[in-house]
């Protein structure tokens, strides 16, 4: 059917710090998503913000792929910043 | 209004307006408990909420036609929710200033349940009234249907007409007027017109029903009078 696609939802909850997906739905227009993800998912006050993007507009690695692109990082301990040592005024980084 | 909506509990046309419209359910029983525990307070003796709600005989509930009617279909279904979140809303913004303290409280809280009811079910009469041409006839014959009953939100009972001169209840003559306007904005966006014909004299207020009354407090007292004072 034409007018009702797929929306993935991501939600920020109160004492977070980033929007997470939580789930999909379907909507006819970007409104009716925002609503219906607010019916949907912050029914148990899971959340204070909501985004909703339409499913076509994602871009999403592929499974098959997972070789190429992650397994090259496994083993390069330099890219990782644990031989700074930070001072102890820099508590919250 | 709640227990017609808890029917399509299951049954919504999908998932995201089932669950929408259950919430909606539950949101109007829980204001609806607020004023029967009040009332139940000021009753006294043995009232208690649960005795309003299931144990009236059906002469003892005051509610309008328009509540009852039946949920045809989708259309019929949000029609009805949309002439009742008109009437809903600003008759809650006039009990926001009620001087009595219970009830200005009961309406201050419900006041953002009923702006999001009015939200939804004006977002669905406009997209499915401006629609493809079967929405739009499903649309219209529920207004055809339904608006006829909407005359009865605004006769004034003695009750009525006391709690608003003491400055206690609502004064339907000012919620007229939003109300009109309400409508008149979201039916000419969903391309709906209002039908010309005459209003229904419908008595609910005073106690007298439709026979439909029945089925619904068949189901709905059954399991307080099969099981007395039960309990959870």
């Amino acid at each position: 059917m034409k007018g009702n696609p797929i929306w993935e939802v991501f939600i920020r909850s109160k004492n977070g710090l980033e929007h997470r997906h939580v789930g999909s739905l379907h909507a006819a227009d970007a409104t009716m998503a925002m609503e219906n993800a607010r019916d949907v998912y912050t029914r148990r006050e899971e959340g204070v913000s909501i985004w909703v993007v339409e499913s076509k507009f994602i871009t999403a690695s592929n499974p098959a792929e997972n070789g190429e692109l992650f397994e090259p990082a496994k083993d390069k301990a330099y890219r990782h910043p644990t031989f700074y040592e930070l001072p102890d005024e820099l508590k919250h980084i | 209004m709640g227990h017609r909506l808890s029917e399509l509990c299951g049954h919504g046309p999908s998932l995201e307006t089932d669950i929408a419209l259950t919430n909606i359910s539950l949101d109007l029983f829980g204001q609806v408990r607020s004023y029967f525990q009040y009332a139940a307070k000021i009753k006294g003796e043995e009232a208690t909420e649960d005795r309003i709600a299931f144990l009236r005989t059906d002469r003892d509930y005051r509610h309008t036609w328009l509540v009852e009617r039946p949920n045809t279909d989708f259309a019929h279904v949000i029609v009805r929710q949309f002439f009742f979140d008109a009437f809903h809303l600003p008759l809650l913004e006039q009990l926001e200033k009620s001087k009595d303290e219970t009830i200005a409280a009961i309406a201050a809280k419900s006041i953002k349940e009923s702006r999001y009811h009015l939200r939804f079910s004006s977002a669905w009469v406009k997209r499915l009234g401006d629609g493809t041409e079967e929405s739009h006839q499903r649309m219209q014959t529920a207004v055809n249907e339904l608006h006829p009953f909407t005359h009865e939100l605004f006769e004034n009972t003695e009750t009525e007409k006391e709690m608003a001169e003491n400055g206690i209840g609502a004064n339907l003559e000012i919620i007229k007027p939003v109300y009109n306007q309400t409508l008149l904005t979201v039916l000419e966006e969903a391309t709906l017109k209002i039908p010309d014909v005459p209003a229904r004299k419908t008595d609910g207020k005073k106690g007298i029903h439709a026979e439909q009354l029945g089925f619904i407090l068949a189901e709905l007292q059954y399991m307080q009078r099969t099981y007395p004072d039960l309990t959870w």
